[in-house]
C-alpha cells in the first residue's frame, strides 16, 4: 500500500544542513523532514574541531581574510562569490547558534573563544589566525544537538527512518521541475509518496566508497546518487579530501584541532617533517598538503610501526589540563581503539577519506542546477551533498560546519519563498513505480552476489587506486574494477525477505549509489590531467590553470555512460597564485 | 581468534518468540563488538538487524546489552568482554523490541522532548553573543555530552517497572539547561520534573552512571536537579 503526503517543502536529511534549513522553512511553510537516521544520529555530530567565523574575539580578523584563505585553500577552484557570501554570513551564523543555546568555549571576557586551524591566516597568509569557534572537540555534536533542540521547540515535523529513494520530476517547456520524492519506511517496508513544491537535499557525503574513512557507515551518497540517476549533473566529484590524522588502520578521525592546539607530526626518525613541506605554517598547512606529506614519508621509508605504515601525532608536550579541556574526545578515541595514552605516547595516524568537495551543483541560493546555468525549479541542495562551490579543490577545516549553517539556512529560506509563490504540481502516474520495481527486484531475485563482498572490493580498489596519490594507470584500474563490480551488482541478492526493518535490503540499495558515485569520481579524475588541491596526479604533478581552471560537470547519459563537461570558475577579487605556506 | 556471539533474535514476521542464536566469527581482540555483529550480518545471516552509524561512539545508535550490561557495540572491544566464553548480545530493556536488537525509541525521545530541552530566554536578543564565563559554561559541561543513546534509561530498574517514569536521560537533558546561566526556563522545567513520575522516582541505584558511554555522572546530575527543586521551595 502506498501512502501519499503533501508538504510545501520536503527536506531530505536531518544533519546540520537539513535541520538548519528546517528551522527557516518550518516557520514559514508546511515542512517535513525525511531522514534515514534519527536526527541526532547524523554524522554532523561527529565533527570535532570547530566552525570558523571572523568574529575577531581574540585577535584582529575580518571576513575578507577568511574569503581569501578559503579561495587559496581551495587551490583557486572556489567560486569566489560564494566564498564571500559564506565568510560574511559566518559571523551571524555563529552568533545565531550561540543564541539558540550552543555551549561554545569562552574567553576570559565571556565571549566565544577561538583557536587556530589549518589554512586560516591573518592578512593573506602572514601567520595562523584564531578563527575557529568551538566547544571542546565536540563542536559538531553541539551543533547537531542545538539544532535538534530548536526543531523540538519549533515543532518541526520529522519522518524518522524514512529512506528517500527517488526524486519525482516533471518535464515542462522550460525544462525539468520537481514535484516530490518517494520514500521507503524502514519500520514497515511501506512506500510513501511525498508531493512537494520544493525539495531540499541535505543527505551528506559518500565517504563509504573508501575503506579507510572518517565517515559513518550510513554515508553512502544517496542524495547525489538519486540526482545523478535523473540525468542531472554532479560537479567536481574528483575532489575528495583525505584528512591527515585518522587513527592508523581504523580511519577514526582525530581533529586538526589537535595540531591547532600545538600537536606535531613526526616520522619514525622523530623528525617534525612538515617543516620541510610547509616552512611557514608547518603542521597547519591545508589538509591535502599534509596528507600527501605523510603518505610521502611512508613511501620513502620513514613510516613508523611494524610495517612502517604510519606516522605519529605527538601531543606529549601539551599540558594534561589543556588536553583534557580542549581535546577530551579524540584522546579518548586513541585510548579506546588503539590503547595509546596521548599524555605520554605518540598516536599512530594516517590519512583517512573525509570529505566530498563535489556534489550537486547549486548557486548561492541553494538552488540546484541542471547545467552550467539553468536552475531546476523547486530543487535545492545544501551541505556536503552540494557543491556551491565554496571548497573548490580542497576544503579548509571548520568551513563545512560553516557551510551547512550558511547554505542550509539559505536553502530553507529560498525553498520556502519559492513554495509560497506556486501551486502544487500534479504527480506523475504511478510515481512509486520505479522504487517498487527496484525493491522487488532486489528482495525477490535469487541472485548469487553478496552485498558485503562487492562493497569490500569497491572500497579496496578505491583505497589503492584513487586515494592521496593517483595516476592514469591506477585510475584506469579502479575504473575497470568498478565496471566489473557493477556487472556483478546486477545479480546481488539479499537474504532478508521481510518488510520489517530490512536493513539488508537498504544496504544493497546504498551499495548501488556507492558504485555509481565511485565511477563518477574516477571518470572525472581521469580527465583532470593536473594536480590541484585534493586531486593529485603523479603523472601531472602541477596545477594547470590554462587547461583546468574550471569545474568538472559530469552527466549520466541514457545508456548509462558518463559525459563530462566543464564550467568556468567565478573569479571576483583574487587572481590565482601558487599555493605556498 | 574465534569468537562465539550469542544473540537474542526476534522477528514477529516469523515468530512471536525470541530465541537465542549462536554464531562463530573470527575477530581480532581489538575489534569492536560492532565489527563482529557486522561479520555475522555480512557473511552469515543478512537478516540480523541492529542500528549503527558512526562506529566510534558519538551517534548513539547502537546501545545494546552485551554480557548483561548496557554498552555501545562500537565502543566495546572484544578483548574486554571475555571472548573465551560466548558473548551475549540482546536489546536494551524497557523499550518495546521491534526486531532483533532494534527497539522502539519513540517513548525515550518523547520523554526527552517533554522536559523542554532547549534554551528559553526572554527580552530582546543582544546583537552579539550572550556573555558567559568559562566557569558558568563548565557548570553544565558534563550533561552537554549526552548522545541520546538510552543506555542509562534502559538500565534503570525503576524505568523497567514503571512505564510512566521519564527515566534518567530526560533528567540529564533538563539538567543541561537548568544549570546554563543563560537560560530562563528553569521554573517551568523544574515544574515538569517535580511531577510524580519525575525526578523523585529515582532511587539512586547508580546503574545509569555505570551504563553511560560518555562518562556522564548521571546520578549526580539527578541529585543536583533534586536539590534545585528543594531549594526552590
Ligand atoms: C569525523 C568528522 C569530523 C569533522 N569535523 C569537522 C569540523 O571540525 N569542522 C567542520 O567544519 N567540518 C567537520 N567535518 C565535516 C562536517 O562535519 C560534515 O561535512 C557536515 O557535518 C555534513 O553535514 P550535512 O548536514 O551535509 O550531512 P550529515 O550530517 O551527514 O547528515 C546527512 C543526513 O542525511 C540523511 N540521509 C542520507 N541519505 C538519506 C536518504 N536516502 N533518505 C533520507 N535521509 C537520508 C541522514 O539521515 C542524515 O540525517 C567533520 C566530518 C567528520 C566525518
Ligand atoms: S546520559 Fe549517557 S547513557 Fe544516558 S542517553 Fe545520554 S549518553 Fe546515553
Ligand atoms: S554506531 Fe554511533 S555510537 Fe555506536
Amino acid at each position: 500500500m502506498v501512502q501519499t503526503h503533501k508538504y510545501d517543502v520536503v527536506i531530505v536529511g536531518a544533519g546540520g544542513a537539513g535541520m538548519r534549513a528546517a528551522l527557516e522553512s518550518g516557520q514559514r511553510t508546511r515542512t517535513a523532514v525525511l531522514t534515514k537516521l534519527y536526527p541526532t544520529r547524523s554524522h554532523t555530530g561527529a565533527a570535532q574541531g570547530g566552525m570558523c567565523a571572523a568574529l575577531a574575539n581574540v585577535e584582529e580578523d575580518n571576513w575578507e581574510w577568511h574569503t581569501f584563505d578559503t579561495v587559496k585553500g581551495g587551490d583557486y577552484l572556489v567560486d569566489q562569490d560564494a566564498a564571500e557570501v559564506m565568510a560574511k554570513e559566518a559571523i551571524d551564523a555563529v552568533l545565531d547558534l550561540e543564541k539558540m543555546g550552543l555551549p561554545f568555549n569562552r574567553t576570559e571576557e565571556g565571549r566565544i573563544d577561538q583557536r587556530r586551524f589549518g589554512g586560516h591566516t591573518r592578512n593573506h597568509g602572514e601567520a595562523a589566525v584564531r578563527r575557529s569557534c568551538f566547544a571542546a572537540d565536540r563542536t559538531g555534536h553541539m551543533i547537531l544537538q542545538t539544532l535538534y533542540q530548536q526543531c523540538i521547540k519549533h515543532g518541526v515535523e520529522f519522518y524518522n527512518e524514512f529512506y528517500v529513494l527517488d526524486l519525482l520530476t516533471k518535464e515542462t517547456v522550460g525544462g525539468v521541475k520537481v514535484t516530490g520524492v518517494v520514500a521507503y519506511e524502514l519500520a514497515t517496508g511501506e512506500i510513501h509518496v511525498f508531493n512537494a513544491k520544493s525539495v531540499i537535499f541535505a543527505t551528506g557525503g559518500f565517504g563509504k566508497v573508501f575503506r579507510t574513512t572518517s565517515n559513518a557507515h550510513t554515508l553512502t551518497g544517496d542524495g547525489m546518487g538519486i540526482v545523478w540517476r535523473k540525468g542531472l549533473p554532479l560537479e567536481d566529484m574528483e575532489f575528495f579530501q583525505f584528512h591527515p590524522t585518522g587513527l592508523a588502520g581504523l580511519g577514526v578521525l582525530l581533529s586538526e584541532a589537535a595540531r591547532g592546539e600545538g600537536g606535531i607530526l613526526r616520522n619514525s626518525e622523530n623528525e617534525r617533517f612538515m617543516e620541510r613541506y610547509a616552512p611557514t605554517i608547518k603542521d597547519l598547512a591545508p589538509r591535502d598538503m599534509v596528507a600527501r606529506a605523510m603518505a610521502n614519508e611512508v613511501r620513502e621509508g620513514r613510516g613508523a610501526g611494524p610495517d612502517k605504515a604510519y606516522v605519529y601525532l605527538d601531543l606529549t608536550h601539551l599540558p594534561k589540563e589543556q588536553i583534557d579541556a580542549k581535546l577530551p574526545d579524540i584522546t579518548e578515541f586513541a585510548r579506546t581503539y588503539l590503547g595509546v595514552e596521548p599524555y605520554t605516547e605518540m598516536i599512530p595516524v594516517f590519512p583517512t577519506a573525509h570529505y566530498a568537495m563535489g556534489g550537486v551543483p547549486t548557486n548561492i541560493k541553494g538552488e540546484a542546477l541542471a547545467d552550467n546555468h539553468t536552475v531546476i525549479p523547486g530543487l535545492y541542495a545544501a551541505g556536503e551533498v552540494a557543491c556551491v562551490s565554496v571548497h573548490g579543490a580542497n576544503r579548509l577545516g571548520t568551513n563545512s560546519l560553516l557551510d551547512i549553517n550558511v547554505f542550509g539556512r539559505r536553502a530553507g529560506l529560498y525553498a520556502a519563498e519559492y513554495a509560497m509563490g506556486i501551486e502544487y504540481d500534479e504527480l506523475p502516474e504511478d510515481p512509486e513505480a520505479q522504487v517498487v520495481a527496484m525493491i522487488e527486484q532486489m528482495r525477490d531475485a535469487g541472485g548469487s552476489e553478496r552485498v558485503a563482498a562487492i562493497r569490500q572490493e569497491l572500497q579496496a580498489t578505491m583505497d589503492i587506486n584513487a586515494q592521496v596519490y593517483r595516476d592514469e594507470g591506477s585510475l584506469k584500474q579502479a575504473l575497470s574494477d568498478i565496471e566489473g563490480l557493477k556487472a556483478r551488482y546486477v545479480n546481488v541478492s539479499v537474504q532478508d525477505k521481510g518488510k520489517r526493518f530490512n536493513t539488508d535490503l537498504l544496504e544493497a540499495i546504498e551499495l548501488g549509489f556507492l558504485l555509481d558515485l565511485a565511477e563518477v569520481l574516477v571518470v572525472s579524475a581521469l580527465a583532470r590531467n593536473e594536480s590541484r588541491g585534493g586531486h593529485y596526479r603523479e603523472d601531472y604533478p602541477h596545477r594547470d590553470d590554462v587547461n583546468f581552471m574550471r569545474h568538472t560537470m559530469a552527466y549520466r547519459q541514457e545508456d548509462g555512460s558518463i559525459r563530462l563537461d566543464y564550467k568556468p570558475v567565478v573569479e571576483t577579487r583574487y587572481k590565482p597564485m601558487e599555493r605556498k605556506y | 581468534m574465534d569468537v562465539t556471539i550469542k544473540i537474542l533474535r526476534y522477528n514477529p514476521e516469523v515468530s512471536e518468540d525470541a530465541t537465542w542464536e549462536s554464531y562463530q566469527v573470527t575477530a581480532e581482540p581489538t575489534d569492536r563488538v560492532l565489527d563482529a555483529l557486522h561479520k555475522v550480518k555480512w557473511d552469515l545471516d543478512g537478516s540480523l538487524t541492529f542500528r549503527r552509524s558512526c562506529a566510534h561512539g558519538v551517534c548513539g545508535s547502537d546501545a545494546m546489552r552485551i554480557n548483561g550490561k548496557n554498552r555501545l557495540a562500537c565502543k566495546t572491544l572484544i578483548k574486554d568482554v571475555n571472548p573465551s566464553k560466548p558473548i551475549t548480545v540482546e536489546p536494551i530493556k524497557g523499550l518495546p523490541v521491534l526486531k532483533d536488537l532494534v527497539v522502539d525509541m519513540e517513548p525515550f525521545f518523547d520523554a526527552y522532548r517533554s522536559v523542554m530541552p532547549f534554551l528559553v530566554t526572554t527580552g530582546n536578543e543582544p546583537t552579539r553573543e550572550r556573555l558567559q564565563s568559562q566557569a558558568d559554561r563548565d557548570r553544565f559541561d558534563d550533561t552537554t555530552k549526552c548522545i541520546l543513546c538510552a543506555a542509562c534509561t534502559t538500565s534503570c530498574p525503576v524505568y523497567w517497572t514503571d512505564g510512566q517514569y521519564f527515566g534518567p536521560q530526560a533528567i540529564v537533558g533538563a539538567h543541561r539547561f537548568i544549570f546554563d546561566s543563560r537560560d530562563e526556563g528553569t521554573d517551568q522545567r523544574l515544574e515538569i520534573l517535580n511531577d510524580k513520575e519525575g525526578v523523585w522516582r529515582c532511587r539512586t541505584t547508580f546503574n545509569c552512571t555505570e551504563a553511560c558511554p560518555r562518562g556522564i555522572e548521571v546520578t549526580k546530575a539527578i541529585q543536583e536537579v533534586k536539590r534545585a527543586l528543594i531549594f526552590r521551595r
